[in-house]
C-alpha cells in the first residue's frame, strides 16, 4: 500500500509515496514550501494559499494536491513567487501587527514566512485596512485568544473538530469580519470548549497563546499522574518548580495529545499546601515532628499490631515499585494479606469477572487500536470526561465511519456523536446486554466458528438467554426492545467491535455479573483476540492497573498469583525469606468495617481518601476516628488525614522515579523532575524506612530500578520489564522475558485459563440493592467531571481547574425540577437513608427523568455520604452508581 | 424562556445537519430572533456542533441574535436615499432612540436597522417602520415623528 512513484521536483527526479501530497513530498525532502494552514495531524484545507507550486505548469496549492506519476513540480518559478508574495502580503495586512518582525517572535510562523518570501514592508500600506482592534478573549483561565493576529488558517477550529471532536469553535461572521467564535457575543469559556489546549499548541501565529507561559529551563519526560490513559508528558522545570507540560509525540498512548488536566493540572505540585514535614497527633492536634520521631512511633505501634490487627490501603496514584513495597511490607513484615486499594471501589469486578471469563482482568486492546474499530459500544463510560485521550480514539473511529453505540442512563457528551444512544435504567446492564445477545443468537449473528474453536460453556449460557424475552428486557431496562435489537445488530455486524466500559458497569452489587455480560457479548461475536475489538475496562487512575498487578489486593501476590495456592506461597516465602499467611485478607470496605466489628487496630493509609471516596462515607469517617492507630501518607492534608495519628509527607509523581502501568497494560517510566518538596519523601522510601526500623530484612532498595528487578523476578507478566528497556517507549504486559516485545492485544491465540478457552457465563438479572420508593423517589447516580480527579485533592489546588468547575452540581431533569419547583442555581438538599448533602442544582436534560447525578469531587458536598455501601458478593465493590434519594429546596 | 417550548417547531424537521437553515428560520419565525439557548437546541436537533450553527447563522443577514423591538425601524441605504442624506436620517434616529444601528431599545419598543433598498426611490430618503414607509424625510421630521412616539 505504500507504493512509490516518481515525480520531478525542481528538475530532480525523486521517488515519493503515492499517497503523499505535493507538500508532504517536498517537506519530507527538506524542501521548504511556505505554509500556514497545513498541519501534519489534520486533513488538508488549502485555505491560506501560501503553499503554491507549479505542477505541470499549473499553479496549485501543494497541501491538497496529490502527487501523480511523472508530475513535474516546481517551487521556484516567477509565477509562484509573485502570486505567493501577494498572498503573504494580504495575510500580513490583515494581521494587525502587520510587520515582518512580529513581536510574537518564533511563535509566529507568518513572520518567518514573510522573511522567507522577501516581503517589502513599504508595499504593505497599499492594502492595509483601517485598524480594527478587537478585544483579546481572556475568559479561559489557561489560554487567551487575540483575534487581531489571527490569520484565519482554521487550524484551531479543525483541531477541535477533527482531533478533539468537540468543534467548540468555528469561523463565524464569515465575510469581511470573519473571526473564530462559538456563539453570539459569547466568550471562549461559554463555548463547548474542553480546555485541552490542543488548538493553542498548533496555532501558527501566537493568536492563541498560553496564559502566563514560562519557557522552562529544562524538560523531563514522564507519565501523567491523572487518569489511566497514561499519557507521555514533557514536564518543564525552572529551578525547583514545574512550569509547563506538553504532550510526548513519540508516546504511543497519546501521540502528543493531552487533556486539560494533563496539560494544565501539574501545578498542584507547586502548591503551598503541600505537606512538607511529618505530623504527630499530640493532645488532639497534629503537630510537626522529625522523621525520626514519626518513623519510630509508627514502627513501635505497627510492631504491636502485627497480623490480623493491621491493614494497609495502598494507592493507585503510587508507582508500581511503591505498591510492590507496600504489599510486601504488609505481607512479609506485618504478616497479613489485608492490603487493598481503591481499585476495590472502581474495577474490582473487572479483575474478578474477566479473570473468570478470559483468564486476565485487564483491557484486551491497545488504546490506539480502538480508533480502528468499526463499532464501539461504550457502556457505563463517560469516556470524553474520564478518559479524554481514549475519547479521542472514539472520535477517530467515528470519523473513519465506525459506528458508535452509547449505553448510558445520562446523555453524556459522546451521545451527541452516537448512532444509537440507549438510556437504560441505571443498574439494568445485565438485562440490556443479555437482551442484545438474545437478539444476536435468535438472528444467528453470532460467530459459531469462534465459539466452537475458542470458547466453552456456550450451551448453558444460551439456555440462560431464554428468560430475557422482549417483555422482560423492556421492563427491566425501560428501553424499547427495537432499540436494543438495533444495537445488537449494529454491534454484531460491524467487526471488529470494541466494547468500552468503566464505573457504570462495575459499581453495582452485580458488578461482576455486568462484567461477565460484557465478556459474553465479545465472545459471542468473536470480538476477542483481535486488535481493535475486545473488552476494555477503562481504568481510572494513573496506576490503578499497576497497583492491581503489584498485588495491592488481599487475595493475590504480584501478577495475580493467589495467596492460598501452596506453591505460590512457597515461592514468595523463599524469595522474601519469611513465613507468609495463606488466608486472603480483608478488602477495602471490610478493613474499615473491621475497626468496629473486627480485629483492625492499625491502618496504614497511603494516597487514598476514604472520607470522600468511600460509599456511605460517614461510616468510613467513623472508622478512621475510632481506629487505635491511623497513619496517613499523602502529599496533602486530606479530609482523611485529619483523622490521622501520624501524617507522613510523601513526594508527588514529579519528585520520584518509577513506573506506572496504564489502562492498556503499558508499563511506562515516571521520572523525577524536581527534588521532593520540603522534607517529603517518596512512598517507597517511607515504607522501607518503617520496615527497617521494625528490623525487617529485604527493604534496602537503592533505587526504583532495583525494586523493579525484584518485581520482574517474581511476576511472570512483568518478567521482561526493566527500567532500561522502557527508557524510550513503555512495554505492554504480558512481557515474560527480556526478549519479549510486549503484548499489543490479549488472547490472540489462547486464553490464559486452564482450558485455554474463553468461558461463557449464564447470568441472572438482579436489581440494584436500593430502588426508588415513595420516601426516596429518585435515583442518584455518581459521575466524574472532566476538570477534577478523584476527591480533587490535586485538581482543586490548580486554580484554573477550580475556575472551570468550582462546585458540586446536582444534575436534575427539567421534569423532576418543575415538580420540585427547583431552578438551575437553587441550593437543594439531597437526602438518602444514610445522610444528606447540600449543593446547587443544574437543571438539564443530560440527566434522565427520575435520576439525578452528582460527582464526588467536592468536600463541601460529600456525595458519598449518600451512597449505598451494599456490595457485590464476589468483588466486594459498593454500589456507588445507584441509590435512592429525595431532593428538596434547601 | 420560550426556548423550552421549541419541541413542536423542531419536530417538523429531520434530525440531520441538512435541516439546519430551515430549522433556524423556523425558530426565528417562532421567537422573533435566535437567542443563544435556541442555537444550542437547534444544534442538538440537527446533530451539529453549536459553533457550526452560529457559523452558518452569522453568515446570513436574515438571522438575528438579539430580540427585536415591537417597532422595527429600517433606514434605507439605497443609492437614492444615500444621495438624499440617509446618513443623517440614521444619525438622527440613533440619537433620538438612543441606540446604535443594529440594537433595540431597553423597553423593547424599537429596533434600528439599515436595509439596502426599500424599493421606493422616488420617495427618498425614506425609512420603514414595521413595513410601513415614511417618505421624503429630513432629520427634523424624523425627530418629530419619534419624539412624539417616545412619549
Amino acid at each position: 500500500m505504500r507504493e512509490k512513484i516518481e515525480v520531478s521536483i525542481n528538475g530532480s527526479t525523486v521517488a515519493v509515496d503515492s499517497s503523499a501530497t505535493v507538500l508532504e513530498a517536498a517537506l519530507e525532502r527538506d524542501l521548504f514550501i511556505p505554509h500556514l494552514c497545513h498541519h501534519q495531524d489534520l486533513e488538508p484545507a488549502g485555505v491560506c494559499r501560501l503553499c503554491l507550486v507549479e505542477v505541470d505548469g499549473r499553479l496549485v496549492t501543494a497541501c491538497n494536491a496529490p502527487v501523480t506519476e511523472g508530475a513535474e513540480i516546481r517551487t521556484d518559478t516567477e509565477a509562484v513567487k509573485e502570486t505567493r508574495l501577494g498572498a503573504v502580503e494580504l495575510l500580513l495586512v490583515n494581521h494587525h501587527r502587520g510587520t515582518v518582525d512580529c513581536e510574537e517572535g518564533d511563535a509566529c510562523e507568518l513572520s518567518a514566512i514573510a522573511r522567507f518570501v522577501g516581503v517589502d514592508e513599504t508595499r504593505l500600506d497599499r492594502y492595509r485596512r483601517p485598524d480594527r482592534l478587537l478585544a483579546t478573549d481572556t475568559s479561559n483561565p489557561f489560554f487567551e485568544f487575540d483575534p487581531n493576529i489571527c490569520v484565519l488558517c482554521g487550524i484551531c477550529a479543525r483541531t477541535c473538530d477533527e482531533i478533539v471532536g468537540v468543534a467548540a469553535i468555528d469561523f463565524v461572521h464569515r465575510g469581511f469580519d470573519t473571526t473564530i467564535g462559538s456563539a453570539p457575543g459569547q466568550q471562549w469559556i461559554n463555548s463547548d470548549c474542553v480546555s485541552c489546549g490542543e488548538c493553542v499548541v498548533r496555532c501558527p501565529t501566537g493568536s492563541l497563546s498560553f496564559t502566563g507561559f514560562e519557557i522552562p529551563e529544562r524538560e523531563v519526560t514522564t507519565t501523567c499522574t491523572y487518569c489511566g490513559c497514561g499519557c507521555g508528558i514533557h514536564l518543564g522545570v525552572s529551578g525547583d518548580r514545574l512550569v509547563s507540560a506538553r504532550g510526548e509525540r513519540e508516546n504511543p498512548s497519546n501521540e502528543g495529545r493531552l487533556c486539560v488536566k494533563g496539560r494544565f493540572g501539574f501545578t498542584f505540585v507547586n502548591s503551598p499546601d503541600r505537606l512538607t514535614t511529618p505530623l504527630i497527633r499530640r493532645n488532639g492536634t497534629l503537630e510537626e515532628a522529625t522523621w525520626d520521631e514519626a518513623l519510630d512511633l509508627v514502627a513501635e505501634r505497627f510492631s504491636a499490631s502485627r497480623g490480623d490487627a493491621f491493614a494497609a490501603i495502598a494507592s493507585a496514584k503510587l508507582t508500581n515499585e511503591e505498591n510492590y513495597v507496600i504489599q510486601k511490607f504488609s505481607r512479609a513484615v506485618m504478616g497479613t494479606n489485608s492490603v487493598d486499594h481503591c481499585a476495590r471501589l472502581c474495577h474490582s469486578p473487572s479483575v474478578a469477572g474477566l479473570v473468570q471469563s478470559f483468564g486476565s482482568g485487564a483491557m484486551t486492546s491497545s488504546s490506539k487500536d480502538l480508533g480502528d474499530a468499526r463499532c464501539i459500544l461504550a457502556i457505563g463510560t463517560n469516556t470524553t470526561a474520564a478518559h479524554p485521550i481514549i475519547g479521542l480514539q472514539v472520535m477517530r473511529s467515528i470519523r473513519a465511519g465506525g459506528k458508535l453505540i452509547v449505553a448510558n442512563p445520562r446523555e453524556i457528551e459522546l451521545a451527541r456523536y452516537a448512532d444509537l444512544h440507549i438510556q437504560h435504567r441505571a443498574g439494568s446492564d445485565v438485562a440490556l446486554l443479555m437482551g442484545m445477545m438474545r437478539v444476536i443468537v435468535d438472528e444467528e449473528l453470532h460467530d459459531p466458528e469462534f465459539i466452537e474453536a475458542r470458547c466453552e460453556n456456550f450451551e448453558a449460557f444460551r439456555d440462560s438467554l431464554a428468560e430475557y424475552d422482549e417483555a422482560t428486557v423492556e421492563e427491566k431496562t425501560g428501553v424499547p426492545f427495537a432499540e436494543i435489537a438495533e444495537a445488537a445488530r449494529m454491534y454484531a455486524q460491524n467487526s471488529p467491535a470494541a466494547l468500552l466500559y468503566a464505573m457504570g458497569i462495575t459499581q453495582h452489587t452485580h458488578g461482576t455479573d455486568n462484567v461477565l455480560a460484557t465478556s459474553n457479548l465479545a465472545l459471542l461475536t468473536g470480538n476477542v483476540g483481535v486488535p481493535s475489538g475486545g473488552v476494555n475496562p477503562l481504568r481510572g487512575q494513573s496506576n490503578v492497573q499497576g497497583a492491581c498487578d503489584m498485588g495491592a489486593l488481599p487475595n493475590v501476590y504480584p501478577g495475580y498469583q493467589k495467596v492460598d495456592v501452596p506453591e505460590v506461597k512457597a515461592k514468595f516465602e523463599e524469595a522474601w525469606g519469611v513465613e507468609l499467611d495463606d488466608a486472603p485478607g480483608l478488602t477495602h470496605l471490610e478493613i474499615l468495617a473491621g475497626v468496629t466489628a473486627g480485629p483492625i487496630r492499625a491502618i496504614y493509609l497511603v494516597g487514598e481518601n476514604p472520607a470522600l471516596s468511600e460509599a456511605d462515607a460517614t461510616h468510613a469517617r467513623e472508622a478512621m476516628e475510632k481506629v487505635d492507630f491511623l497513619v496517613v501518607q499523602d502529599i496533602f492534608l486530606t479530609e482523611s488525614a485529619e483523622y490521622a495519628d501520624v501524617v507522613l509527607p510523601a513526594a508527588s509523581f514529579a519528585e520520584k522515579d518509577g513506573t506506572f502501568t496504564n489502562t492498556e497494560r503499558r508499563v511506562q517510566r515516571v521520572r523525577k523532575a524536581i527534588p521532593p518538596v520540603g522534607d517529603s519523601r517518596d512512598d517507597a522510601w517511607i515504607t522501607c524506612a518503617i520496615a527497617r526500623r521494625m528490623g525487617a530484612p529485604g527493604f534496602d532498595f537503592e533505587s526504583a530500578d532495583e525494586v523493579m528487578g525484584e518485581i520482574a523476578s517474581l511476576t511472570p507478566s512483568y518478567g521482561g520489564i526493566t527500567h532500561d528497556r522502557i527508557e524510550q517507549v513503555g512495554l505492554q504486559w504480558p512481557c515474560p522475558d527480556a526478549s519479549h516485545p510486549g503484548t499489543r492485544y490479549l488472547h490472540a491465540e489462547t486464553f490464559p485459563r486452564p482450558s485455554g478457552r474463553g468461558r461463557f457465563f449464564p447470568l441472572e438479572y438482579r436489581p440494584p440493592d436500593e430502588e426508588p420508593d415513595a420516601e426516596y423517589p429518585l435515583v442518584l447516580t455518581t459521575e466524574r467531571s472532566l476538570y477534577h480527579y478523584h476527591t480533587s485533592t490535586m485538581t482543586r489546588r490548580v486554580p484554573g481547574l477550580e475556575t472551570l468547575r468550582p462546585e458540586e452540581l446536582v444534575e436534575i431533569h427539567p421534569r423532576d425540577a418543575v415538580a420540585l419547583t427547583i431552578a438551575s442555581g437553587d441550593r437543594v438538599r439531597v437526602t438518602s437513608r444514610r445522610g444528606e448533602v447540600e449543593a446547587r442544582a443544574l437543571v438539564t436534560e443530560v440527566s434522565p427523568p427520575g435520576t439525578i447525578s452528582m460527582t464526588f469531587h467536592f468536600h463541601e458536598a460529600p456525595t458519598n455520604v449518600l451512597t449505598n455501601a451494599a456490595y457485590d458478593p464476589v468483588a466486594k465493590i459498593p454500589e456507588t452508581k445507584v441509590c435512592a434519594v429525595r431532593v428538596e429546596r434547601a | 424562556m420560550a426556548t423550552n417550548n421549541l419541541g413542536p417547531v423542531l419536530s417538523a424537521f429531520e434530525r440531520r445537519p441538512e435541516s439546519l437553515i430551515s430549522l433556524l428560520q423556523a425558530v426565528q419565525e417562532s421567537l422573533g430572533y435566535l437567542p443563544p439557548d435556541a442555537l444550542g437546541t437547534v444544534a442538538r436537533h440537527a446533530r451539529v456542533p453549536r459553533s457550526r450553527v452560529y457559523g452558518v447563522a452569522s453568515f446570513y443577514s436574515q438571522f438575528r441574535f438579539n430580540p427585536v423591538g415591537r417597532q422595527r425601524v429600517a433606514v434605507c441605504r439605497g443609492t437614492a436615499c444615500h444621495v438624499g442624506g440617509a446618513r443623517f436620517i440614521l444619525e438622527q434616529l440613533e440619537r433620538t432612540l438612543g441606540i446604535p444601528e443594529g440594537q433595540t431599545t431597553e423597553d423593547m419598543e424599537y429596533s434600528l436597522e439599515t436595509v439596502a433598498c426599500i424599493g421606493c426611490c422616488g420617495l427618498a430618503p425614506c425609512i420603514s417602520v414595521n413595513d410601513e414607509v415614511s417618505a421624503k424625510l429630513t432629520p427634523k421630521k424624523v425627530r418629530k415623528q419619534f419624539k412624539q412616539a417616545r412619549k
